[in-house]
């Protein structure tokens, strides 16, 4: 039991710092504009509405009470109400959440599927023309601006070709091209990551002993190389739920898919800031957590990390 | 465990790239690409020094009668628009070459933000040790720990969108590279025989760092500094995409992609010529970065 602890202790540590900075950010980044008080409310309204809000905020208690309140607030998942919705802003966001999640899962579930065997088939074709197309393609697709990549692929598979919708949310057809432009660049780099550690392990002795006891080429592959391979994979993976995460607000803005990433950038330009505190601080929140059992599952896959 | 991976430096490009670039063919063609990719940054450069005379138009004239025009060498109006006009009549040849400038203006300065304070704590986190790392290294974790781009649109909605803003929010989102990279090269040099020596001699602290460590550090830190180049490049674009970068009517690659938007089916070219140039940019700039960290510093491959 000790020995679990003290290898939970450490990520637990890091995860609880990571939601503290986060809230103090967010606290922080509303008091750097000065009064907030004029960002929440329409800028018509009159001075004694502005004190009333003032006092009701707390905004007229001392700073270190002002930031505990929040803090605890936050933690409560109360943000104030929204503006533009005219309810609390949690229960605003967490509607948008569905949609989120399924775009955000799906699109990583696309990018395994996809690059896994095709990054495991560079590796065993290296230096093939079936490998150099393969990479060539993920270094594109590593590099590419997201925002760009869902643009184009509007142009050329939904207007030209008329394939898919524009726009929207419905049928799995409005699902596929937000999802393959999210996915594309952890799609792209795991693709890349499986070629090399699946060299890496071909390299290794044993792979050399399963071979010279004439194995055949697939056994060697699919027991002795892929599960030593899939360590790496799996970190990395985990890095990219939150590249998915940031990512979620860019396609969502040119998909116009209903998520909280849309919701976010509509209530910037709103000026309604209840939502944006909320939306960012439940984002992080959720990184943080799922990072947090990527790193537990880590533990479990490789032995050599887990406590003895 | 998963966040002690930098960001910035794929780690996928390791193992698998050093076979290639060992000899034959395969190394003659990486060779090629890599030298391609540097002059286009090289060509970029120069263009957005030379944007006025080069640019054949004024990027922000607009001409009503000419909008939505195609890619052509002779408009009706006598003017060669090579890649078209946008939906005010402006030429989108020329708001791509002054494009260049605010991309990378913004890009080497939000560089150079992230670059000294991710260098300064670094080296501070190397040097000293003890609770000034584990405070510097604990908060480098929980930014690690955090989308970005959430941390940015939070606080440009709040402050607004200005150049100043830009550059402050990419170059802070990026200074951890710099420092996990710096802050283990510095404890190695640190322990080394003539930083005893100095120290023995009488010297101080500064000028161990400054003399004789920071001269060790520098082809890590144009090796970063490359790679976080075409982070800044493209977070650029994608917050002026949103509206929360750079305001029109001034060029910017990401405003221009979001302005042709909404005209993708009468006038495609609005969008796609700053969208290919960015992507060929961000292709180019990180894969010369790739390409110095191979030469410069084979030992950051492993990080």
């Amino acid at each position: 039991m000790r020995g679990v602890l003290g290898f939970l202790a450490p990520k637990l540590l890091r995860a609880l710092v990571a939601v503290w900075l986060v809230t103090t950010v967010v606290f922080v980044v509303m008091r750097l504009s000065g009064d907030p008080v004029p960002l929440l409310l329409p800028p018509d309204a009159p001075t004694s509405e502005m004190e009333r809000v003032r006092r009701e905020l707390g905004l007229d208690r001392p700073l270190p009470v002002q930031y505990l309140t929040f803090v605890g607030n936050a933690l409560r998942g109360d943000f104030g109400r929204s503006i533009h919705f005219r309810e609390p802003a949690w229960s605003v966001v967490v509607r948008y959440l569905p949609a989120t999640l399924e775009l955000g899962l799906t699109s990583f579930g696309l990018a395994l599927v996809v690059a896994v065997p095709i990054g495991m088939l560079s590796a065993i074709k290296r230096n093939s023309p079936i490998d150099q197309a393969a990479m060539g393609v993920a270094l594109v697709g590593q590099s590419a601006p997201t925002f760009f990549l869902g643009i184009f692929f509007i142009l050329t598979l939904s207007l030209w070709a008329g394939w898919f919708p524009t726009s929207g949310r419905g049928s799995w057809q409005h699902l596929m091209l937000p999802a393959i432009t999210l996915g594309a660049f952890s799609m792209a780099s795991i693709a890349r990551l499986t070629r090399s550690a699946v060299l890496d392990v071909l390299r290794q002795d044993f792979v050399r002993t399963a071979r010279a006891k004439g194995l055949p080429e697939l056994t060697v592959v699919m027991k002795h190389t892929f599960k030593n391979a899939a360590l790496p994979v799996v970190t990395i993976t985990g890095l990219h739920f939150g590249t998915l995460l940031g990512g979620a607000v860019v396609t969502e803005t040119v998909f116009a898919w209903p998520g909280i990433g849309r919701l976010a950038i509509q209530s910037i330009y709103n000026r309604d800031y209840p939502i944006v505190q909320c939306t960012v601080f439940l984002s992080a929140i959720l990184f943080i957590v799922l990072n947090f059992a990527i790193d537990l599952l880590y533990g479990v896959l490789d032995p050599r990390v887990r406590p003895r | 465990m998963a966040s002690s991976i930098p960001a910035s430096v794929p780690a996928d490009t390791l193992a698998a790239e050093a076979p290639a670039a060992r000899g034959g063919a395969g190394a003659r063609r990486t060779r090629r690409l890599v030298l391609a990719g540097a002059l286009f940054v090289l060509a970029l450069v120069l263009m957005a020094i030379a944007a006025p005379w080069l640019a054949p138009q004024d990027p922000l004239r607009q001409t009503l009668r000419g909008r939505l025009g195609k890619p052509t060498l002779a408009a009706a109006d006598g003017k060669a628009h090579l890649f078209g006009t946008d939906h005010l009549g402006r030429d989108v040849l020329s708001r791509v070459i002054w494009g260049a400038r605010v991309s990378l203006s913004v890009g080497f300065a939000a560089v150079l933000v992230g670059g000294l304070l991710g260098a300064a704590l670094g080296i501070a986190a190397g040097y000293r040790g003890g609770l000034v790392d584990s405070a510097i290294m604990t908060v480098a974790d929980a930014q690690l720990a955090f989308p970005l781009i959430l941390l940015a649109i939070g606080i440009i909605a709040v402050l607004g969108p200005s150049f100043p803003t830009l550059v402050v929010v990419i170059g802070l989102s990026g200074w951890v590279s710099y420092a996990r990279v710096l802050r283990s090269q510095v404890m190695v040099l640190r322990s080394r025989e003539f930083v005893d020596a100095i120290q023995a001699l009488g010297g101080s602290a500064a000028r161990v760092i400054l003399r004789h460590i920071v001269p060790n550090l520098l082809s890590s830190l144009v090796v970063v500094a490359t790679l976080e180049l075409a982070r800044a490049i493209i977070l650029e674009a994608t917050l002026s995409f949103l509206g929360l970068g750079i305001q029109p009517p001034t060029p910017s690659w990401g405003v221009m992609v979001q302005e042709g938007r909404e005209y993708l089916d009468s006038a495609w070219w609005i969008s796609t010529f700053p969208g290919l140039v960015l992507m060929v940019t961000s292709l180019a700039v990180s894969r010369t970065g790739d390409w110095l960290r191979d030469m410069l510093d084979p030992t950051l491959r492993g990080e």
